[in-house]
Parts: structure tokens; C-alpha cells; sequence
């Protein structure tokens, strides 16, 4: 086994136990760090994937924006009413979800048939070409999904302000 | 309770290969911790003359003399500070959330070394010349908040708490107008390599053509590292020290070392980015880049002597309302002006118009509404995490 196996499968065992650290622990703020942790260990793959860009971006998406937001949406719940959750309601939902997703996955892998090339990390520059030339219409489609979230909260928090005065930001 | 310790220790410890990995692809083992020592060691050293300056120019501004007494002009004195911390008492209250309050120091130190991996003291004095070099300190820097937030909650204490949360409101707000900036600063230069970046630039620094990008990345710097008067989120007087509360003794001291040498980050970010870096003449490279990051360093200590900490909402209303905008208003401008092909001194004078243009708009509505607070005060009480 060489260096780069024996590291993926470290990488895999931490995504994954902290993955299930995240739905088995009783505290929420802990299973928002194991989320950090299996978020950061899929870096680590596409680390060793070469793509160093997606690597970065995913540390600082998921680790420097999206965990904060979780935990700082955290803090300011009361931690004694979620101390106690034990079985969540839509927990067949999820592993329906789940496992549907699992499946189409595991099919398209199994059914694998890309041609085995060389690992290249592709150059900055040809990522921005691709991104803005043949992907430019889903590119811009994701980003007026988050525009739209974005509008959303505005009016959200806007409709609360005129409720109840003074009780913004 | 242990497993959840040990997994912890062992994701913090993938996290640092994983970005040893990035940062020094097929080096030699040894040398490599040789090396990384020595950074560390430098850095210490940054650390320690950085406290003793910032007690010193205080002193001055504040008609003191500083710390004079041991050593001559007080010099020995970090080093008789450090002491002290290491053999102080390590406290720990007893209903502190355990895994989260011990890792918590860890997770702001270790980002806030590793970032200094890929920050080029001269030409050819890095550890790692990484081509994506502005991302990664960006993105190494944002995992610091999470340590912050992690202590805070932790603590268990309302204070902590507090202090957690505002921390995360405000480095998340602040750390969008940073990257704004990054980026335009990277467009200029076409390239997101710091060594590039700063060598680009020549005589030709990137303060002259962007003037309002250099404040706003300088202020949005002092705000992301928590300097005074954007430290809010450990205000002495209200908070009494915010996430770290309930640290003492060594624990503490990781933390101070961690803000010291994130403040000295932000100090050689401004001089790559907008002073050229090392380029000066007659003085070899690293003695330029240290004379610039030290006067910037002065600078923000000039600042923190000088202006009262800000209350919560003018800071925040402070980062979304001017320094967000402007920092998109830069980056649209640089924007138009490379895809037009304008000459550079057009980027000049719009950073100038901007930047007086953004001081009078400030500078009016501050005076015209007078402290009308935007958020509601509420009581320690309503915070209480019970």
C-alpha cells in the first residue's frame, strides 16, 4: 500500500466515524464539531485528488462560513432544550433521503465507465475559463439560488422589525 | 467522552497534515520540522518584541514611560511576562464543557501557525511558495473563529458566551470586505502566489493605485484579528475578556500568542499586499519587509491608543454599511477599469474619489443621527445559558 492509500483510508475513517459522531452524540454543540471535522476530512480527499482549490474553498465555505453559522445559530438557542433529543420525527424521511442517494451513487460508481487518466490539478486560470465560459448558465444559476436566500432573510428580518420595534439586529 | 477527546486530537492533528501536505508536496521529513521550529521560534520572538512595543508606544501616547525595569528600557520584560504565564496556576472550573474548552486554544493556535507556512518574509525566505497562496491564508485564518466561538462555549460562562457570539457576528461580517479586497488585490496582480504578488508590484505599490482598498483591508484586518477598537468581542470593560474568561496560566497565553501573531499576519498581508513587500532600496529584502510590517504594526497600535472601542451595532453597522459596499464599489471599479484598459492612474483617482467621497458620507450621517441604537439591549439574564 503507498503513502497516498494509507492516507485516504485516514482521511475516510475520520470523515466517516465523525460523520457518525454527528448523528449519534446527545450534544448539539458537539455534533456541529464533528460536522466541521468530516467537512475538513473531505478536503483531505480532494487534497489527494490534487484539486487543491476545491480543497481550500471547502475549508473555508464549510469550516469558516457554514459551521459558524451553525454554532453562532447555536448559541443563541437555549442549550438545556436540546439537550435531551433522542429521536427525531422524520427520521425515516432522512434514511429514505439517505439512502436514495446512497444507491444513485454507488449505481453511477459501480457503472463507472471514465477512462483512468493521470491526476492533473487543473490550473486556476482553467478553472475560471471552464466556470465562466461552458458552465457559466449553472454557475449563475447557483448564485441566484443564493441570492435568493439572501432576499429571503432580508424580508424575514424585516418583517419582524416592524412587529415588534427595536427588536432588529 | 475520551473517544470524543482522542477523535478530536486526531482530526486536529489530519488538519495539520492535511495542510502540510498542501504546503510542502515531496520534501524532505526532517528538514521540514527543522524548518516549521524555526518559524515558530521566529515568530515567538516576533511576539514577545510586539508586546514589549505595544506596551512602550501605549506608554508614549498615554505620557507613560512604559516598562522600564528590567532589562535596559524594559526590553527583558515579555520574557520575564512569559514566565509568569507558564508557571501560573491552570484553573479550570468544573462545569466547563470539557473536550471543547481544552481543544479550544489548540484550534485558534494551530491555523494561526500554519497560515505563517506560506507568508514570504523576503524573495526566497518561505517555507512553502504556495500558487494559491492568498486562499489558503484566508481560509486558515477563518478556522481561527471557530476556536474563539469553541471557547467561549465551552466556558459555560455568560460572559464567554457573549463574547462567542460576537465574535462569530463579527468576523463572518468582517471577513467579507477582507477577501473583496484579497481579491482585487489579486486581480491587479493576476495571480494568487503572495511572492507574486509583492514582487509584481516593483515601485508601482498597490497603496498609490488603490488608496480605499488599503483601509478598508487594514481596518477589516484589525476587526477580523479583534484589535482595538474593534474588540468587541473580548471588551475588557464589559465582557471581561469575552471566550477567554475562564483561561488562565498557560492556556491563556496560547491565546495571546495565537492574537499576536494574527495582528502580525494582518501587518504582512498590508505590506505584500499594498507596500510592496520587500522591495526598498540599499537594505537586504527581509530587513525592508520587516521595517514595513513594524510600521504598520505602529500604526495599529497608534490606532488602538487613540480611538474608544466601538459599541456592538456601530460596529456592525460599521462593516455592512461601509466597509462591505466598499469594498464591492473597489472591486467593480478595478474591474471595469483593467477590462476598458484604462492606465493605471485612473485606478488612482477613483480610489481617491472613493475614499473622500465614503469619509464625508461617514463623517455626515454620523453627525446628522445622533447614537440612535439599532439593536436592542438586552439583559444578562435573557443571554443565560442555563
Amino acid at each position: 500500500m503507498d503513502a497516498q492509500a494509507v492516507a485516504f483510508a485516514i482521511v475516510a475513517v475520520v470523515a466517516l466515524v465523525s460523520g457518525v459522531g454527528v448523528v449519534t452524540t446527545r450534544n448539539v454543540a458537539h455534533a456541529a464539531l464533528f460536522l466541521l471535522v468530516s467537512l475538513a476530512s473531505v478536503a483531505g480527499v480532494f487534497i489527494l485528488l490534487v484539486a487543491e482549490f476545491l480543497a481550500l474553498v471547502q475549508v473555508l465555505i464549510y469550516g469558516g462560513a457554514v459551521t459558524i453559522v451553525l454554532l453562532f445559530a447555536l448559541m443563541l438557542t437555549r442549550a438545556e432544550e436540546f439537550s435531551n433529543v433522542r429521536s427525531n420525527p422524520q427520521w425515516a424521511v432522512a434514511a429514505v433521503a439517505a439512502l436514495g442517494v446512497f444507491g444513485a451513487m454507488g449505481a453511477v460508481i459501480l457503472n463507472d465507465r471514465l477512462d483512468t487518466q493521470e491526476l492533473r490539478g487543473p490550473s486556476l486560470q482553467e478553472l475560471g475559463g471552464e466556470l465562466f465560459t461552458n458552465w457559466v448558465v449553472p454557475f449563475e444559476i447557483a448564485s441566484l439560488v443564493l441570492l435568493m436566500a439572501l432576499i429571503g432573510a432580508i424580508i424575514l428580518a424585516r418583517a419582524s422589525d416592524s412587529d415588534e420595534p427595536g427588536s432588529g439586529g | 467522552m475520551i473517544l470524543l477527546l482522542a477523535l478530536a486530537l486526531g482530526v486536529l492533528g489530519i488538519l495539520a497534515v492535511v495542510a502540510l501536505s498542501v504546503v510542502f508536496g515531496g520534501e524532505d521529513a526532517a528538514l521540514l520540522v527543522l524548518r516549521a521550529g524555526l518559524l515558530l521560534t521566529i515568530l515567538s520572538v516576533v511576539v514577545l518584541s510586539l508586546t514589549w512595543l505595544e506596551r512602550k508606544a501605549l506608554g508614549r501616547i498615554q505620557q507613560r514611560i512604559g516598562p522600564m525595569r528590567v532589562g535596559p528600557f524594559g526590553v527583558l520584560q515579555p520574557v520575564a511576562d512569559a514566565i509568569k504565564l507558564v508557571v501560573k496556576e491552570d484553573i479550570m472550573p468544573s462545569w466547563v464543557d470539557r473536550p471543547i474548552y481544552w481543544l479550544a486554544p489548540l484550534v485558534v493556535f494551530v491555523p494561526s501557525f500554519l497560515v505563517w507556512v506560506v507568508v514570504p518574509f523576503s524573495g526566497d525566505l518561505v517555507l512553502r511558495d504556495l500558487d494559491l497562496g492568498v486562499l489558503y491564508v484566508l481560509a486558515m485564518q477563518g478556522l481561527t473563529i471557530i476556536g474563539l466561538i469553541m471557547a467561549g462555549w465551552g466556558s459555560a460562562n455568560k460572559y464567554g458566551i457573549m463574547g462567542g457570539l460576537r465574535s462569530a457576528a463579527q468576523l463572518i461580517s468582517y471577513e467579507i470586505p477582507l477577501l473583496v479586497i484579497a481579491m482585487t488585490v489579486a486581480m491587479l496582480a493576476g495571480t494568487l502566489n503572495l511572492t507574486a504578488i509583492s514582487e509584481g508590484q516593483g515601485y508601482q505599490w498597490y497603496i498609490l493605485l488603490q488608496p480605499m482598498a488599503f483601509f478598508v483591508f487594514l481596518l477589516a484586518g484589525l476587526a477580523e484579528v479583534g484589535r482595538s477598537p474593534f474588540d468587541i468581542f473580548q471588551a475588557e470593560s464589559e465582557l471581561v475578556g469575552g471566550p477567554f474568561i475562564e483561561y488562565s496560566g498557560a492556556h491563556w497565553s496560547i491565546f495571546f500568542l495565537a492574537e499576536y501573531m494574527n495582528t502580525f499576519l494582518i501587518a504582512a498581508l498590508v505590506t505584500i499586499f499594498f507596500l510592496g513587500g520587500w522591495s526598498g532600496p540599499f537594505l537586504p529584502e527581509v530587513a525592508w519587509f520587516l521595517i514595513k510590517c513594524y510600521a504598520v504594526i505602529l500604526l495599529i497600535f497608534w490606532l488602538r491608543g487613540t480611538l474608544p472601542r466601538l459599541r456592538i451595532d456601530q460596529l456592525m453597522a460599521f462593516g455592512w454599511q461601509a466597509l462591505v459596499p466598499l469594498s464591492f464599489l473597489n472591486f467593480i471599479l478595478v474591474s471595469a477599469v483593467m477590462f476598458y484598459g484604462w492606465p493605471v492612474w485612473v485606478h488612482t483617482g477613483l480610489g481617491l474619489v472613493t475614499l473622500a467621497g465614503a469619509a464625508v458620507f461617514i463623517y455626515t450621517r454620523q453627525a446628522s443621527q445622533k447614537a440612535r441604537p439599532r439593536v436592542r439591549l438586552v439583559s444578562a439574564r435573557e443571554v443565560r445559558r442555563v
